[in-house]
């Protein structure tokens, strides 16, 4: 049970980063990559109708950690308290600077969420960045279970760290430059003429930076926690991951270079896929490492909830899941194609 | 301030303020649902036009609603993790479920209905309305199911690690408590929807411009408005109070302002209690029906506070009592000024009474405060536990979040909610200001029309 519920929970954050990560890179570029009006009100078309069921994956995804893992939210949430606390902010100022910029006519009122949205986007692209690196790293948890992060300390990784240190902080740009290149290519699917030309561009650049920083987060990886890839060794099949990562990294050049702007996309959501799992590998079976004392550790077994839940769980989940998917068939179904401002004109 | 304390005013004020939005989204999704089908039924365009029209107000609250809810999912976490911990086996099933069965459903089927119409056939179109009434409805449901496990526990099991286990899934989604909280809460959401609807209604009236509209809203609203004033106090009202009498008598006792457990115990309407004198200051208070209310007989012994141990009185005690008479005496005015309207508009006389118009009209902000003056009544009448007989308030925040970090992040959110009142007023005045017969589909900001 432990074993299916966390690879359940991990495919929810992964459905969450590979769609709403695109809402965010989308919000990153927002203010490099449109030169007019027009350009902006496309970008912001293209993920209208779809950023707020993208952002369901977390919610539904933090609900199925609460009932499966009960500790380790509990844990997790109170000793992330300041960091997730940012986080939900800026959740609200994306989801108000998407719905409503357009709602008034004026310069001022639709520049100033221009600035809501990329900043909200692009710290929100940090967070994530960050929290990810907080896991693998560890945190000083105490003998009940509890901690409590400072947002940072010294910066450096030692048993008492911060939400920041160096090492987070490499997630945190990974990250960042992940998703926005993951929107850039989202932008050439959705997209035609010069801005599509433009966000091709760019993501030729970006794909340089995520290239270099993924293979410096791997070092930096072991050094913040030596035992990282103890289960790579011990499951030497699992080694196809990076691998996969790698191809991942050639496929999005390759065929953004070939114009096979879906193809390229497709790319991009299999790299942070496996990213994710990569990670998820490396920790299993423990959900949050300490870093003072290794018996600390939240594991699966420790985590788990009660044996009726999860049986029932089981049963629920996958039925609701069933449905969800067929939703997000039919919408994303019914909004396929590239993106206009014809038709449907608008208000104010 | 202590942490605990203000880890309870965080909790508190993130949540009701989140819940100003849900009740008028449960409430139009299904007025607008009513209005898709007239429409359809009577082949009466007007009706689709209006429902356009709340389609875009729907829109700006359903925002403002979700921006809010976000942080509710999280808080069970950081607030309240000792609780989470213990009791997440059996309250983060309904929590979950709300995500999986019912976020999914309305954001998906709400992108369709706002920017789809166009591309839907009438019926499909209605179908996307009704799905959307559909998830927010059973968002309801779970959440309620949820609030209602505290409350009043059952189907739960202690597991070896000493927190909650189900015992029966079927035994927590039935757990009476949550079927009358439910049909309670629900109705309350319906006056919400009706009498901003009627609000609406009868200021176009008032002001002469778009009538037409006008006198649409008002009809539907008046219906709707009638209907779920009724049920709101018999028998949703009234069941809700008896059943609580039986499983929470302290807090009965608290909101009635009970100091002394009496048979023929009377009811008060008005009064200033005095936890210390224990009294009620300038008392207006009628004997007999209390007692005759819970137990159908004036001759029924009510449990007074005297019989409650002074621990477990819930606090504070003054502001349930308050909560609950400001709930009930809404309770009585909502079904006396919508029997009133619905009079006046079977007779066809509410469209030309100038009177009855503005009292719609000033309504409007009554139902917020009832159904808020309810949770406070439903919240506070739980303490001194955070689930009812099992775990105690002080047992269930995080011990590790200190007072300072709450504080700011309280101050945080209070700062970052202003903003979005501001926002959300502006933009319902506006669009409000538009009118619904400017013709155009309710385009609302991004939507995407895509060429397919
Ligand atoms: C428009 C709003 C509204 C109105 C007019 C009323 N209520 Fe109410 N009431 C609610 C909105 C509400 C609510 C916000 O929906 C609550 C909070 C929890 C719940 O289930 O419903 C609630 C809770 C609530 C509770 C507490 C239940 C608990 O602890 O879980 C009782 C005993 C009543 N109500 C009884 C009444 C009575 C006797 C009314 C007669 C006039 C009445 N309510 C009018
Ligand atoms: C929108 C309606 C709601 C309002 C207005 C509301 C209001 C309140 C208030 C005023 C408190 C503080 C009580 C006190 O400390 O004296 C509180 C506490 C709390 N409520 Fe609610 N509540 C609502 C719905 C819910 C729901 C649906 C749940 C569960 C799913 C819930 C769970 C809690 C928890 C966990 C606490 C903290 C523990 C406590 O102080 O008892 N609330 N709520
Ligand atoms: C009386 C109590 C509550 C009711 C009836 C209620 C109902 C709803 C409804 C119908 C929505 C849909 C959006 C909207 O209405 O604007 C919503 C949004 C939301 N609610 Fe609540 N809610 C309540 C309290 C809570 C609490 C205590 C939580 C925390 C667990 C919560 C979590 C959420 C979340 C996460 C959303 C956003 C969903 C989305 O993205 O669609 N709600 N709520």
């Amino acid at each position: 049970m432990g074993f299916i519920w966390f690879w359940l929970v991990a495919i929810m954050l992964v459905g969450y980063v590979v769609l709403d990560g695109f809402d965010l890179g989308v919000g990153i570029l927002h203010v490099f990559l449109p030169r007019s009006e027009r350009e902006k009100q496309l970008m912001l078309r293209s993920i209208g109708p779809v950023w707020d069921g993208n952002e369901v994956w977390l919610l539904a995804g933090g609900g199925t950690l609460y009932f499966a893992f009960p500790l380790l939210y509990a844990s997790a949430f109170s000793g992330f308290y300041l960091a997730l606390m940012i986080v939900l902010w800026l959740l609200i100022m994306r989801g108000a600077a998407v719905e409503l910029r357009m709602k008034v006519e004026s310069g001022v009122w639709r520049s100033f969420f221009d600035g809501v949205f990329f900043i909200s986007s692009a710290l929100l692209a940090v967070f994530y960045g960050a929290a990810l690196a907080n896991v693998i790293r560890g945190v000083p948890l105490q003998a009940d279970g509890y901690f409590f992060l400072p947002l940072w300390t010294d910066w450096r990784v030692g048993p008492h760290p911060g939400i920041l240190d160096w090492y987070t902080v490499i997630g945190g740009v990974v990250a960042l430059a992940a998703l926005a290149l993951h929107g850039a290519l989202y932008l050439t699917v959705k997209t035609e003429g010069e801005l599509q030309q433009r966000a091709r561009t760019l993501a030729r650049r970006l794909w340089l930076a995520v290239l270099l920083l993924t293979v410096l987060s791997l070092p930096a990886s072991v050094i913040a926690r030596p035992d990282t890839l103890a289960n790579y060794r011990s499951y030497p099949l699992t080694f196809a991951v990076p691998l996969v990562v790698f191809l991942s990294l050639l496929g999005m050049s390759f065929f953004s270079r070939t114009d096979a702007d879906r193809k390229a996309f497709t790319s991009s959501c299999v790299y942070l896929a496996v990213m994710l799992v990569g990670a998820a590998i490396a920790l299993y079976p423990r959900l949050l490492p300490s870093t003072t004392d290794a018996s600390y550790d939240i594991t699966i077994d420790k985590a788990l909830s009660g044996p009726h839940t999860l049986h029932v769980g089981l049963i629920w989940w996958s039925f609701g899941m069933l449905c969800a998917l067929t939703y997000f068939v039919i919408v994303y179904r019914m909004f396929r194609g590239k993106v206009s401002l014809e038709g449907g004109g608008y208000e104010h | 301030m202590d942490a605990l304390l203000l880890h309870r005013i965080h909790f508190a004020f993130t949540v009701t303020f989140h819940y100003l939005f849900p009740q008028l989204t449960m409430g139009l999704a299904l007025l607008i649902v009513a209005l898709k089908t007239i429409a359809i039924r009577h082949k009466d365009e007007r009706y689709n036009q209006a429902a356009r029209f709340w389609a875009k107000i729907f829109a700006v609250n359903f925002l403002l609603g979700v921006v809010t809810g976000i942080p509710m999912e999280f808080q069970f976490g950081t607030n309240w993790s000792q609780f989470a911990r213990v009791t997440g086996g059996v309250i983060g099933q309904p929590l979950a479920m709300e995500g999986v069965f019912s976020f999914f459903l309305e954001s998906a089927f709400l992108g369709l209905f706002l920017f789809g119409e166009k591309r839907l056939s009438a019926w499909g179109h209605w179908a996307a309305a009704f799905l959307v009434f559909v998830g927010s409805w059973i968002s309801g449901f779970f959440i309620i199911v949820t609030n209602a496990w505290m409350q009043h526990p059952v189907a739960y099991r202690v597991l070896p690690n000493g927190g909650y286990g189900v015992s029966s899934f079927w035994g927590l989604l039935t757990n009476p408590w949550a079927l009358l909280e439910y049909a309670h809460n629900m109705s309350g959401a319906v006056i919400t929807g009706s009498f901003v609807m009627c609000s609406v209604g009868a200021l176009y009236l008032l002001e002469d411009r778009f009538n037409e509209y006008g006198r649409i809203f008002l009809k539907v609203g008046v219906i709707a408005g009638v209907i779920s004033c009724v049920a709101q106090i018999f028998p949703t009202g009234d069941f809700q109070g008896r059943y609580m009498a039986k499983h929470q008598p302290a807090a009965v006792a608290a909101m009635e302002g009970l100091f002394n457990s009496q048979t023929g115990a009377p009811i008060v309407l008005i009064g200033q209690p005095d936890e210390i004198t224990q009294h009620i200051d300038n008392p207006i208070a009628v004997n007999d029906v209390l007692s005759f209310l819970i137990y159908g007989t004036v001759k029924a012994e009510v449990t007074g506070l005297d019989k409650i141990p002074r621990d477990q009185w819930p606090s504070p005690m003054p502001l349930l009592f308050y909560a609950y008479h400001i709930m009930a005496g809404l309770g009585t005015y909502f079904a006396l000024i919508m029997a009133t309207a619905a009079f006046l508009l079977w007779r066809g006389k509410l469209f030309g009474t100038h009177w009855a118009l503005w009292a719609l009209l000033l309504s409007f902000p009554f139902p917020y405060i009832a159904n808020t003056a309810g949770w406070l009544t439903a919240e506070i009448g739980r303490q001194p536990w955070i689930v009812y007989g099992l775990i105690r308030v002080p047992e269930g925040y995080s011990k590790y979040v200190s007072a300072g970090n709450t504080l700011f992040t309280l101050l945080g959110f209070m700062g970052m909610y202003t903003v979005l009142s501001i926002l959300f007023v502006v933009l319902v005045y506006r669009i409000i200001d538009h009118g619904p017969a400017a013709g155009e589909m309710p385009s609302i900001s991004t939507n995407a029309a895509v060429t397919g």
